[in-house]
C-alpha cells in the first residue's frame, strides 16, 4: 500500500466519526494544513523523478479532490443538522390570527353603475351627468309636461323655492335636455344618477338612483330600442335568454311609450330572472316625443330616437337578492360589509361583470 | 279605475272570458293592477233574525243575542247596539267576514267573558251610510233570512291603472271601446232614449265673460216633482262594487253616469237656488261650504257656480251644502258642463280638494258629451224618481268641432321599424272611434272629442302600435361600436376614488343628499342653509353642504350598535347654493377608534392624524397626482381640530385645493355625543384635481438606474420647535437632486438635553451619483454642504 493509499484510508476512518464543525476543522488541518499529510505529499513532488512525478502528481490530485469533496460534503451535512436543530426551537402557532385589518367595500349601487357603464360602453354609449337641483323647466316643461299636466302629480317633488321654480330632480330625464342643448346630434348617452321624490315607505326612499338612456340619430326606430334593451337585460343579468314584454304605457316625454316586463320565477325562495310565468316591471321607455326634441333644439324632422329609464337600486336588488330598499341608504356597517363588493372586483367585459 | 265584467259587457258584446279580457287590457296599455273578489267576501253578510236579546251578565250596555240565519243552529253574538231586540231582522257577519269600513277580519272573541260568534252590523260598518247609531233594521225581509244581503256576489272587480293621457278610459264605455279595437268584441251602440221633455227651463243660466272663466259649456235640465229615494238594488250594487257609497237615487245616478261614460254631472236642489245660476270667477275671500262639510275661503278667479246670493259649488270639483239634494228634494236642476282642465287643476291644488269629478275634468272630459250625459241621467231619474223633465238649456259653446290630422302612413314605419297597411290602420282607428278618409297614401283622421291626448301624427302612431302589438316589432341588435370615450376625466376620478378608498379599508356608503340642518351647521357655516320647502321630515330639512353631515350621523349610529372601529366614505355631491350646478363632488371619509384593538400581536393604539393623512395622500397619488406635487400645509377649517389637521394643495400653498384631513373638532364630537370620540376625517375635492393633457406614457422619463454604490448619512439637527419638518426635508432634497435620492425623518425629539423651544430632528439621507461611487471625501463634502445650507436657511445646528 502506498503512502497515499494509507493517508486515504486514515482519512476515511476519521471522517466518518466527525460530528461537529470543530472536528471537521481538525481534520482539515491534519490533512491540508501547513504540515498536513496531503500538503506534505505535495512538497515531495519536486524530489521525484520526472517520469514518476507525473503519475504520482495525478494520483495525488485525485486523492486531494476526493478528500476535499468529502470534507465539503461533511460540512454541508453538519450545517444541515445544526439548522434543523435550531429550527426545532423556532416553531410558532400559525393558526393564530393575522394582524387586524379593515376590509373596505364598494356600495352595491356604485358596483351596479359600473356594471351598467361597462355594458353600455360596449355598444357605444357615453356617460352623461347633470345637477341634482334642477329648474322646473328642465325637469317638467321641456319634457313635455306643462304646468297643468296631471302627470306632474305622479312625481312627489321636493322644492327649493316656494314658487316651485327650483326642485330636486324627480328623474334623470332633464339630463336629456341639457345634453341635447349643449351638443349636436347624434346623441348616445346613459345617465346614472341620484333622483328624489318626497315619498318614503318600505318600498320607496326619498332618494334613489335612476339610469336614463338616450339614443338620437337619423333612422333610429323602436326596433333599435327593443334590441338595445334586450342586449342590456341579458348582459346585466348574465343570462342567455330573457322573456321580455313591451306593454303600452304613457310618459309625457316619449311617444309611443312602453313599460317593459321581464319574465321570472321563484326557485328555492330566490328569484330567477329571464324565464318563468311571472312578469316583473323593470323599466319605462319609448320614442322621444317630437315636442321634447323641439324644446332641446333638435329638429324632429331630421332626428328621432329612443329613451329609457330604470331604477338602479331595484336592478341591484334583483340581481343581488337584496330585499329592502331602505337599507341601501342606512349605512349599517354589517349591511355594507355583507352586500358590498371587493374594491378589486371592477366589472369589465373581458373578465366578466361579476364573480 | 275599477270595473266589473258584467258592467263592461253592457257596452261590449264579447264571448271572451275573464282571462282573455284581462290579458287584452294589459296588452293595449290599460294595465290590470289587481283583481279582487271583495264582492264575494260580502257574500258572507247574511240577513238574520234576533231570536232573543238578553242583557250581558258582565256589562250594562251590552246584550247577548241569539241569532238565527234560518237553519236549526243559532249563534250567540255580543252586541252593543241600543236597538238590538227580540225579533229584529238585521245583518249578521260571521267570523271570517271582513268589515268593509274597517277592513277588519272578524274572529271568534270573548267580550267581557262571553264568547261572540261574529257581529251584527250597522250601516256605517257596511259603508252603506254614516249611520252608526244602531244595527241595521230590515223590514219585510222575514222571507230572506239566511240569504246574502249583498246581491251581486259573483262580481269580481278589476282594478285598471289608467295613465293620465287617457281620460276617456275613466268611464267603463271608454274601456269597452278600446277593447273592441282589439277584435275581442263589439262596442254596443247607445239605445235611443225617448225622453218626454214637456216644458221650458225655469232657471236662467249664464256664463260671465270673466278673465279666467273656466267653464265653456253649461248644460242643464230642470226636473220637477220627483220623489227622491234609495236607489234600486241594481244601482246600489253597481256602485258598491266600485267601492262607492250609495246615497240617494239622484246622487247615485249622477255617479253612475260618471263612471259609466266618464261624464260628471251635478244635481242641485232647485228650490234652494236663489233665482238664477251664474257661472263666474270667484271674488277674493268668498266663502263656501262644500259637500265634504268643509268651509273653503276662495281666492280670486276660481270658477264657481253661484246664484244671486252665494256660491253653490266649485265647477267640476265639488258641490255645496246649500243646494245639496236630500230625500225630501222635490225639484232638481241637473248640470252637465265642460270645464277647462287648467282651471280645475289650479283651483283644486290651491284648495287641496280631490274628487272623482275633479280627477276627470283635469284630465279632460269629452266636451261634446254634455247632452248625452243629460239624456241618460234624466231618463234614469224619471224612471226611478218619477217627475217631469224640462227641455235642456245649453249655455256657452254648443259643440266643439273635431280636429283633423293628416297622417302619413310611412311615418309609422320610419318610427316603429315595421310597416302597417292602410286598411289595417283604418280598421284600428275606426274601432277606436276615429273617422278616417283615404287621401292617396295618407289618411285624414278625425279625432273624436273624447281623445284630448291625440294632437299630432305621432299620437296616432302610438294608437296603431298599441293595438297592433309591440310584440310585432322586430328587434334590431345593437352595433358593438364605440366612437366616444365612455367616461370623461371627472367621471373616471369619481369611479377611481371609490375603488381607492375601499382598498384602504373604508366601507363605501350612499346617503341622502339632504340632511339635518342641526348637524350640517356643525360642519359648514351657520348661515346660507339650503332649505327644502317640503322636507320629508324635519331632520332632513336642508341640502348638505358638507359630506361629513350624514357620515357623522351614520358613524354615530354604528358606534351605538357597538361598532367602534369603523371607516366609512362616500363620494357624492355637496351643495353650496340652491341653483342648478351649485354643487361639487366630494370624497369624504370618516374613521373612528383604534388600530390593533384586541390584537395578540399588535400594540393597540388610537388612530391618529398620520393615518388619515396617509389615506389622503395615497388616494391622491392613485388619482394621478405625483407625490412631489402634493403640497402639505397646516391650513385647516373649523370642523377640524386646529392643531391636528391640514390641507393638501397642488404644487404650492396657493395651488388648487385638493384635500383636507385631520381630527374632527372635539367640540363637534362632544355635541354629537359620540361613544368613541377618536374620529378623523378627510375630504378630497375632485373638481380641483387637474387633468393632465398628456398620457403618462408621454411624460414618463426614461429609466436610468445608477450602477454605483448607494451611501447613507444620518444627521441630527437641532431646530426651532415650530419649524415645519416638511419644509426642512424639502430644503435638503433641493440641495443637489442629482445626488440626494431620498430624505427621510426617522426621529423627532424634544425634552432633556435639547434647549427649550427647540427640537431635535434625525434625518436619513440616501446619496448616489450617476457616474461614480461616492468616496469618503465626496460624502464629507456633500454632508458639509447639507449642514451649511440647512443652517443658513433654517438656523438649525447639528447636534453634537
Amino acid at each position: 500500500m502506498s503512502d497515499l493509499d494509507k493517508i486515504n484510508s486514515i482519512f476515511n476512518a476519521k471522517i466518518d466519526s466527525v460530528k461537529t464543525k470543530e472536528d471537521l476543522q481538525n481534520i482539515k488541518t491534519e490533512f491540508f494544513g501547513k504540515n498536513g499529510e496531503i500538503t506534505k505529499q505535495f512538497k515531495t513532488l519536486s524530489s521525484l523523478d520526472p517520469d514518476k512525478r507525473k503519475e504520482f502528481a495525478s494520483y495525488l490530485n485525485k486523492i486531494k479532490d476526493d478528500l476535499t469533496n468529502q470534507i465539503n460534503q461533511k460540512d454541508f451535512e453538519i450545517s444541515n443538522v445544526e439548522i434543523n436543530e435550531k429550527l426545532k426551537n423556532e416553531k410558532v402557532d400559525v393558526t393564530l390570527p393575522i394582524r387586524p385589518y379593515q376590509q373596505g367595500k364598494i356600495h352595491p349601487v356604485s358596483q351596479v353603475i359600473d356594471e351598467i357603464s361597462s355594458i353600455f360602453s360596449e355598444i357605444g354609449f357615453s356617460v352623461a351627468e347633470g345637477p341634482d337641483v334642477e329648474t322646473e323647466y328642465n325637469n317638467f316643461t321641456a319634457l313635455n309636461t306643462p304646468e297643468d299636466h296631471p302627470a306632474r302629480d305622479m312625481h312627489d317633488t321636493f322644492y327649493l323655492e316656494k314658487n316651485k321654480k327650483l326642485l330636486l330632480r324627480t328623474h334623470t330625464s332633464p339630463v336629456q335636455i341639457r345634453t341635447m342643448l349643449n351638443g349636436k346630434p347624434p346623441f348616445k348617452i346613459i345617465v346614472p344618477g341620484r333622483t328624489y321624490r318626497c315619498d318614503s315607505d318600505q318600498t320607496h326612499a326619498p332618494m334613489f338612483h335612476q339610469l336614463e338612456g338616450l339614443h338620437i340619430d337619423k333612422n333610429i326606430t323602436m326596433g333599435h330600442l327593443k334590441g338595445c334593451l334586450d342586449y342590456f337585460i341579458k348582459e346585466f343579468f348574465e343570462v342567455k335568454n330573457v322573456k321580455m314584454r313591451f306593454r303600452p304605457s304613457h310618459f309625457p316625454f316619449t311617444e309611443p311609450s312602453a313599460e317593459v316586463d321581464i319574465g321570472y320565477r321563484i326557485e328555492n325562495e330566490k328569484i330567477v330572472i329571464g324565464e318563468g310565468d311571472k312578469w316583473l316591471e323593470i323599466l319605462g321607455c319609448g320614442m322621444v316625443h317630437p315636442n321634447v326634441l323641439k324644446n332641446a333644439k333638435v329638429d324632429p324632422k331630421k332626428y328621432q330616437g329612443f329613451a329609457f329609464g330604470m331604477g338602479i337600486d331595484r336592478l341591484a336588488m334583483l340581481k343581488y337578492g337584496i330585499n329592502d330598499l331602505r337599507a341601501f341608504f342606512e349605512t349599517d356597517f354589517r349591511w355594507l360589509s355583507h352586500f358590498g363588493f371587493d374594491p378589486l372586483d371592477v366589472p369589465t367585459n373581458y373578465r366578466g361583470l361579476s364573480k | 279605475m275599477i270595473i266589473t265584467l258584467p258592467w263592461l259587457k253592457e257596452h261590449l258584446k264579447t264571448k271572451a272570458n275573464e282571462n282573455e279580457i284581462i290579458e287584452k287590457l294589459t296588452n293595449i296599455g290599460l294595465e290590470v293592477e289587481g283583481i279582487k273578489e271583495n264582492v264575494g267576501e260580502l257574500d258572507k253578510f247574511k240577513i238574520a233574525k234576533i231570536i232573543k236579546a238578553e242583557k250581558h251578565p258582565n256589562a250594562d250596555k251590552l246584550k247577548v243575542c241569539e241569532v238565527s240565519i234560518g237553519g236549526k243552529e243559532t249563534f250567540k253574538v255580543v252586541c252593543g247596539a241600543p236597538n238590538a231586540r227580540d225579533g229584529l231582522i238585521t245583518i249578521y257577519a260571521p267570523p271570517g267576514a271582513v268589515i268593509p269600513k274597517t277592513k277588519f277580519e272578524l274572529k271568534i272573541a270573548k267580550i267581557r267573558g262571553v264568547e261572540s260568534l261574529g257581529m251584527l252590523c250597522s250601516e256605517s260598518e257596511l259603508n252603506l251610510s254614516n249611520d252608526s247609531e244602531g244595527i241595521i233594521e230590515l223590514n219585510n225581509k222575514e222571507k230572506e233570512i239566511g240569504k246574502s244581503y249583498f246581491k251581486s256576489k259573483t262580481e269580481k272587480t278589476i282594478d285598471i291603472s289608467i295613465t293620465p293621457n287617457r281620460p276617456d278610459c275613466l268611464g267603463i264605455r271608454g274601456i269597452a271601446r278600446d277593447l273592441s279595437s282589439t277584435g275581442i268584441g263589439k262596442l254596443i251602440p247607445f239605445k235611443k232614449k225617448n225622453l218626454k221633455q214637456t216644458f221650458k227651463h225655469y232657471i236662467k243660466t249664464s256664463i260671465t265673460k270673466d278673465k279666467h272663466q273656466g267653464c265653456l259649456t253649461f248644460g242643464s235640465c230642470y226636473i220637477k216633482n220627483i220623489i227622491n229615494k234609495e236607489s234600486p238594488d241594481w244601482l246600489k250594487s253597481k256602485l258598491l262594487a266600485l267601492g262607492l257609497k250609495p246615497i240617494s237615487a239622484v246622487v247615485d245616478i249622477t255617479n253612475y253616469v260618471m263612471f259609466d261614460l266618464n261624464r260628471p254631472l251635478h244635481a242641485y236642489d232647485a228650490d234652494r237656488i236663489d233665482k238664477e245660476i251664474i257661472i263666474r270667477d270667484s271674488k277674493d275671500g268668498e266663502e263656501f261650504e262644500a259637500l265634504d262639510n268643509k268651509k273653503y275661503k276662495l281666492k280670486k278667479g276660481m270658477c264657481v257656480i253661484a246664484d244671486k246670493s252665494s256660491v253653490l259649488g266649485l265647477g267640476g270639483i265639488i258641490g255645496g251644502t246649500k243646494t245639496s239634494t236630500e230625500f225630501e228634494t222635490k225639484n232638481i236642476l241637473l248640470e252637465s258642463a265642460y270645464f277647462l282642465p287648467s282651471s280645475i287643476r289650479r283651483t283644486s291644488r290651491e284648495l287641496s280638494i280631490e274628487t272623482d269629478a275633479k280627477y276627470r275634468f283635469e284630465r279632460g272630459i269629452d266636451p261634446n258629451s254634455v247632452i248625452k250625459g243629460l239624456e241618460i241621467a234624466t231618463d234614469l231619474i224619471l224612471k226611478i224618481c218619477g217627475g217631469q223633465a224640462s227641455k235642456f238649456t245649453i249655455t256657452g259653446k254648443n259643440f266643439q268641432k273635431n280636429k283633423i290630422i293628416k297622417f302619413e302612413l310611412e311615418s309609422f314605419e320610419s318610427l316603429i321599424g315595421i310597416p302597417i297597411s292602410i286598411s289595417e290602420a283604418q280598421k284600428i282607428l275606426n274601432q277606436l272611434g276615429f273617422n278616417c278618409k283615404k287621401n292617396k297614401k295618407n289618411l285624414l283622421v278625425e279625432i273624436p272629442s273624447w281623445r284630448p291626448d291625440i294632437v299630432q301624427s305621432v299620437d296616432l302612431i302610438e294608437e296603431l302600435i298599441r293595438i297592433k302589438g309591440f310584440k310585432n316589432i322586430k328587434l334590431i341588435s345593437p352595433e358593438r361600436k364605440r366612437e366616444n370615450e365612455t367616461l370623461n376625466f371627472k367621471q373616471k376620478l369619481f369611479h377611481l376614488s371609490q375603488r381607492s378608498l375601499a382598498s384602504k379599508g373604508y366601507l363605501e356608503t350612499v346617503t341622502w343628499s339632504f340632511t339635518d340642518s342641526k348637524i350640517d351647521k356643525q360642519f359648514s357655516k351657520e348661515e346660507n342653509e339650503i332649505k327644502i320647502i317640503n322636507p320629508i321630515s324635519s331632520d332632513l330639512d336642508v341640502l348638505r353642504r358638507s359630506i361629513f353631515s350624514n357620515l357623522a350621523i351614520h358613524l354615530k349610529k354604528n358606534q351605538d350598535r357597538g361598532y367602534e372601529d369603523v371607516s366609512l366614505f362616500e363620494t357624492g355631491p355637496v351643495f353650496f347654493g340652491k341653483n342648478p350646478g351649485e354643487q361639487q363632488i366630494v370624497v369624504g371619509a370618516l374613521k373612528s377608534g383604534k388600530v390593533g384593538r384586541k390584537s395578540w400581536i399588535e400594540k393597540e393604539r388610537n388612530i391618529d392624524v398620520f393615518d388619515i393623512k396617509g389615506d389622503a395622500v395615497k388616494t391622491l397619488i392613485e388619482l394621478g397626482i405625483s407625490d412631489q406635487d402634493l403640497f402639505i400645509s397646516d391650513i385647516t377649517k373649523h370642523c377640524y381640530h386646529p392643531g391636528r389637521s391640514g390641507s393638501i394643495t397642488y404644487k404650492s400653498e396657493k395651488g388648487p385645493h385638493l384635500a383636507y384631513f385631520g381630527e374632527i373638532h372635539p367640540a363637534i364630537i362632544k355635541k354629537l355625543d359620540f361613544k368613541e370620540p377618536n374620529i378623523y376625517g378627510l375630504e378630497i375635492f375632485l373638481k380641483n384635481i387637474p387633468e393632465q393633457n398628456k398620457k403618462i406614457r408621454q411624460t414618463k422619463k426614461s429609466f436610468q438606474p445608477s450602477d454605483f454604490q448607494k451611501s447613507q448619512r444620518d444627521f441630527a439637527f437641532v431646530i426651532d420647535k415650530i419649524f415645519k419638518i416638511g419644509l426642512l426635508e424639502k430644503i435638503i432634497k433641493e440641495i443637489d437632486s442629482s445626488i440626494i435620492q431620498d430624505v427621510t425623518t426617522f426621529d423627532v425629539y424634544e425634552g432633556e438635553n435639547i434647549p427649550k423651544g427647540k427640537k431635535s430632528v434625525a434625518i436619513n439621507v440616501s446619496l448616489q451619483a450617476k457616474n461614480k461611487t461616492l468616496n469618503e471625501k465626496d460624502l464629507d463634502q456633500i454632508s458639509k454642504k447639507i449642514i451649511d445650507i440647512v443652517k443658513d436657511k433654517t438656523g438649525a445646528t447639528i447636534r453634537s
